[in-house]
Order: structure tokens, then sequence, then C-alpha cells
């Protein structure tokens, strides 16, 4: 282990992201309590009223509100932050789309939660998943310490001049908001050698008047949203170099747009992300004791979305089982379609079958995960299901 | 006279009294301002990428957040040190209805912001519907006048009383009709210890429908009548009202207006006229407009 990294503690895991925003030093935090983003935000309120965090904090109405805030700070140059989840997540929706139109680089934790009706405060990832294509980066953390790290890494990402493009570092909410774990809290001189001061080339100034959301009509509109689209196609190469780049500094290096696990000479893959991948290495690790051939692709970057990476990381698997806690109603669900949409003009022709799990805070198991591998098994011969949700409980239906 | 902060080339109507009012206002205010708006008239009539007419730094995001994002600006200015004014300036749709939360958060919180509204009492940029400022009997495509309507049912919304119930420390409804009035209340409120809040009265040409050449006259009327109450109130405490000498009739001020035709035609017309000189009536009596 690098000497660089001996600081480790255990706490909780919003603890762990608060001291790592603490580290990054926003000028403005701005938040509404929900739960369980809550404990983030009360520990940040409490390093700036203990003088440890040099930020302004704004208690506002709204989710709505809190996210406008920032867009405001961020024009007069601050470094800005927000959390939240679920219901509040969908209400900042209009103003998701209008900070990466803008192009603010914000960065927010999503302490992801199930999105009512019904009402349900536990984890899963529908309420980030829903909000795919808002313009924002979103990157997806395994366990604290990915969320810890993430967060730093997401300032460099989103302030970087070609980019300035919002993101979203994704952790599920309870399972690793609340959770004690040994983590290595970020040491405070590295962060800012690793992350230095945000100075934005264009801010409110009266000394230089500027107008700022002016509105496009048909003829400049599709060429801002293809700057943005541009934007994430430069952050593909960006989260992987600053994923390096952290490595270099952390000595912590866990994929920069996705992971693997036993993936070399895999067979069969689950791909997924978030929390989940801790269970699912624990499968792969009693399956490969007996000789299956499984292995694990986990998806760090959901947007922008690593087609190329994915083809490559993915050509030797001959069935692929993908894992995820949304469900696209009316549809299928957000990974695998996206998954099967990047394989379609390749020569991949792989089987690939979509399973919905953990909704709304139900456990998978490690059981779980050999049922949907003999599935996915099953499935070289002929797809009997191409998508389903696992475990329903029928008897209730 | 110096040049105008609000340059001219903007795409407001003729005869539109906003542009009128944000430069009343951005004299006042001077160059050291930076400027909010919600999304409106004022809005897409100067600012069309990548033309616009603001020769102060102008920020505009949704339409129910300008009071958020000012806060944010105001938050950061605060940080770096700056004595820079903070102005929200948006219509009554924004800042009536759908901005309504943000608006009370940002009083609520304190922030050193000038609100400014201008009136035009509906949803004009989107084809005059009613909104929340929307005055009784007013026809408009929402609350249109018909066999079984006398246009929009239910009275103003009182802003202003919802701004002191917030403990904004500087209060006051302003006129696009009295300039002086309107500039010396912009500088007052940019003085004020926290955030200020002022209502102007500002003719829609395209609502309101009236001759272009009438437009202040028509805004003078509005106060003459005691339909709009010029009042100023500071930490709370009314201090002060501009006295009208002879109040005139509220007829005068309706029937130059398209938007209240319906109230000349019908057999419910007198009545309701009646109903509104009322509302003038208590105007007069509450704020004490007659000496």
């Amino acid at each position: 282990m690098s000497e660089k990294t001996t600081n480790m503690k255990v706490v909780e895991g919003s603890y762990a992201v608060a001291h790592a925003v603490m580290c990054c030093r926003p000028d403005v935090i701005s938040a509404y309590p929900i739960t369980p983003q809550t404990h983030i935000v009360e520990n940040l309120s409490q390093m700036v009223a203990d003088g440890d965090l040099d930020s302004e904090f704004l208690t506002v109405d709204s989710e709505f509100s809190a996210l406008s805030v920032l867009i405001g700070a961020s024009a007069c140059g601050a470094r800005s932050y927000s959390s939240t989840t679920s219901q509040g997540l969908a209400l900042m929706y209009e103003v998701l789309y209008n900070v990466s139109g803008m192009r603010v680089p914000i960065v927010m934790n999503v302490a992801n939660r199930a999105v009512g009706a019904p009402l349900n405060i536990w984890n899963d990832q529908q309420d980030a998943i829903g909000a795919r294509d808002v313009g924002w980066i979103q990157i997806y953390a395994e366990d604290v310490q990915e969320a810890v790290d993430a967060t730093l890494q997401a300032y460099k990402i989103a302030e970087d001049s070609g980019i300035r493009t919002p993101v979203m570092v994704c952790m599920d909410g309870f399972v690793l908001t609340h959770v004690y774990e040994p983590v290595h809290l970020l040491d405070k001189e590295l962060a800012r050698e690793f992350l230095p001061d945000y100075k934005p080339a264009n801010i409110l100034d009266p000394a230089h008047p500027m107008t700022f959301g002016a509105f496009a009509d048909p003829s400049t509109f599709t060429e801002f949203r293809y700057q943005q689209f541009e934007a994430h196609q430069k952050a593909l190469v960006k989260i992987e170099d600053v994923a390096r780049e952290f490595e270099e500094t952390f000595g912590r290096y866990y994929g920069g747009l996705l992971d693997g696990y036993f993936l070399d000479d895999a067979e069969t893959v689950i791909v997924t992300l978030g929390s989940v991948v801790g269970t699912i290495k624990d499968a792969i690790d009693d399956m490969r004791s007996v000789g299956k051939k499984v292995g694990l692709l986990k998806l760090r970057s959901y947007r922008p979305f690593p087609v190329q990476a994915l083809r490559k990381a993915l050509k030797n698997a001959n069935c692929i089982a993908v894992i995820e806690k949304d469900v696209a109603i009316g549809g299928e669900a957000g990974l695998v379609t996206d998954l099967k949409s990047a394989f379609y003009n390749s020569s991949i022709r792989t089987p690939i079958i979509g399973f919905v799990a953990g909704l709304g805070g139900r456990d998978i198991t490690i059981k779980d995960i050999r049922k949907i591998v003999a599935k996915a098994e099953a499935s070289r011969g002929r797809i009997e299901s191409e998508f389903e949700f696992l475990d329903l409980r029928t008897e209730i239906l | 006279m110096e040049k105008s902060l609000l340059a001219p080339g903007h795409r407001a109507c003729a005869g539109c009294a906003m542009p009128t009012t944000i430069r009343l206002v951005l004299d006042a205010a001077g160059p050291n301002t930076i400027v909010v708006s919600p999304t409106g008239c004022l809005e897409v009539t100067t600012t069309p990428f990548p033309e616009s007419a603001w020769c102060v730094p102008w920020i505009h995001s949704l339409f129910e957040n300008a009071s958020a994002v000012a806060s944010g600006v105001e938050v950061m200015l605060k940080r770096k040190g700056k004595d820079t004014n903070v102005v929200v300036i948006g219509g009554d749709g924004s800042t009536f209805d759908i901005g309504m939360g943000s608006n009370s958060g940002m009083f609520e919180r304190g922030h050193k912001i000038l609100y400014v509204c201008y009136d035009n009492e509906a949803y004009m940029n989107t084809g005059v519907q009613r909104s929340g400022s929307t005055p009784f009997c007013v026809n408009t495509t929402t609350t249109p006048s018909g066999k079984q309507s006398q246009g929009n049912p239910r009275p103003k919304k009182d802003m202003p009383a919802i701004a002191v119930a917030h403990k904004v420390p500087y209060v006051a409804t302003a006129s696009v009709a009295y300039p002086v009035d309107l500039r010396k209340k912009v500088k007052k409120a940019l003085q004020a210890n926290g955030p200020s809040y002022i209502q102007v009265n500002a003719p829609c040409i395209t609502g309101w429908t009236f001759n272009a050449g009438t437009m202040i006259e028509l805004a003078r009327l509005a106060v003459e009548s005691g339909l709009w109450p010029l009042t100023e109130y500071v930490d709370g405490e009314l201090v002060g009202v501009k006295k009208v000498r002879r109040p005139k009739a509220v007829q005068e001020y309706l029937k130059l207006q398209g938007r209240y035709k319906h109230l000349f035609k019908g057999a419910q017309g007198p009545d309701l006229l009646g109903k509104i000189q009322a509302i003038a009536d208590a105007n007069i009596a509450k704020y004490k407009l007659v000496d």
C-alpha cells in the first residue's frame, strides 16, 4: 500500500463522501434534505459550522432551488456542490437539463433510491438511470471508497475546459450512504494538488458584461446540443485519464470507464453497476472454485456510455447477463437496452439477457446471482426469456 | 442623457411598458449591477442568441428559479467581497405563480437582492393567459368572457403583502407612468439591508389592447383611479403613499382597454363595473389616497 494512503478509518459512507467534498473546496453548497442523502449534507453543514470547511452553505426551499442556486453561484465563478436522490432528483429534472445546457460544471452525489409511487425510501437506481438523457456525466460507485475517489475525480472531469459538463456521482442509498467501512479519507493537500482552484473563463462581472442563458432558435439550437454531445465524447478519454492521474497521486485505480473481474477468460459475463458488484464478486469466487468461467464487467461511466470499451471488453464472452436496479416501463431497462444497442452494428452476436433486480431495496443474494448465471448459460442455445424481473413474488400479484 | 444599460434594438412590441420600466430600473441601479431574469417576454425580446440588449451582466436560467439563481449570485459575490447590486427582473407569471417557492425562499433567507416585477397582469409571452396577478373581470385567453363568463372571476393576488409578510425590509409598488418615483424607489431598495421587492404596473399592448400612444396615460389612470396605489413599506410599516388629488372613476381607466370591453356591452356590465369601483374605493380608504 502506498504511503500516500495511510489515512484509513472506519466511517459512515456519507461522512466519507462529505469529507471528500470538503477536500474539493466548494465555494457554494446548496441542498434540500431527503432520505438517504441527509447524512451527507448534515456532515457538510457541521464541517462549515466547525470552521473546517470554508463554504457558503445554503438551506433552500426545494431541490429545484438547490440546483438553481448553484447555477447563479457558478456563473460568478463558484465551485459548486449539491447532493440529492429519488424524488429530489426528479424535482430537479428541468434544472438538470439547464445546468448541462449552460455548461455549468456542478458535481452532485446521488444517493440512489427508488422513485414513487408507491413511496419507497430504499435503494435502487431508477432515479439516476431515469435521468440518463439530461446531459450529465454519470459515474457509479461500487463501494464507499470509490464514491469518495469518484467525487474528487468528478470535479476534475467536470471543470475541464473542453468538457464543462456536470457530473453525478451515484452511490447506492443506504447500502453505501449508511454503511460503516474502512476508507482511505482523502488527504487535503494531495487533493489540492490533484484538483486546483476553479477558474472559469467567463463569469458574471460588471467590468465585462456578458449575457448568460440567451435563447437559441432553430438556426443554432442543434449546434448547442452537438457541443454537449461532443463534450461527452471527450469525457470518454478524460474519465480514463483522470482515473490514471488519481492513481499516480493516491495509489488507487479501479477502472476509468469500466472495470473487470475475471473478465479475460470468462465465458459468462455479468454486466452491472453500483454496489451489487460486491455480491457478484463473491458469487463469482464460489463459481470459479468449481471451475465455472464466470466474469464481471462493472460499468463506472454510464454517461457517457463507453461503446468501444464495452465492445472490446466483452468480445470474448459467449453469453451476457445484465443486472440492473431500474426498469424502463413499456420498454426494458436502461443498461440492457444500451448494451444491446452498442453491439448491434458490431460483429459481436453474443446473447444478452436482462434482469431487473433489487428494486425498492430488495436484496440481491449470491443465490440470485447463481440463478442468473444459469439462465445466461442456457441462453447460449436458445434465448427463452430476453428480459425478466428476478424473483418476482407471483403469490402476491 | 447617458447611454441606457438596455440597448435599443430589442424586440419588444411598440407600446410595451416593459422595456421602459427596465431602462428606468437600470438607470437607477447603474452599471455595477448583475441582472437575473426568469423566462418571459423580457428574456425572449432581449436575448435572441447571438444578440443581447443587455449592457450589464445578465443571466437567465428557467421560469421558476430566478430568485434561487440570484441567491447563488449574491452569495458568491459576497464571498468574493464584491459590492455589486443583484437585481431580479421578472414578469408577474414567474413572480406571483410559478416562482413563488423560489421567491419565498430568497425573501426568507434574507439575501440582499432587489426583485422587480414588471406586472402586466397575465402570461403575455405565451398569449395572454390568466395569472395570479390578473385582476377581477379581465378577459384573458384562459378566462375569456362569454355567455356564461365575465372574464377572470378572482381578484388579483396581493403579492406586496406576501413580501411584507416575509419581513422583506423594503417593499413598494410603482408605475411606469411615474419615472421619478420608480427611480427613487429602486435606489432606496438597493440600500435596504436585505431583500427588497418593487412591483411595477407595466401595461401590455398585446394583452390589454390599447392604442400604443396611450400606454403612459393608461398607467397613470391606474394610479389615479385607485386601482394601482403607489405604496412604500419599510420594515413592514407603510411609510409612503402617492396621494391622488381627485380620483378618476375606474371606467376612465377600464374603457381604454380591450381586456375590459365586455363590461361595457353586457347587461351585467354596470354591476361588475360597480364591483371594480368598490375595489378602487377600498384602496382609496385603506391607503388614505385622498387628503
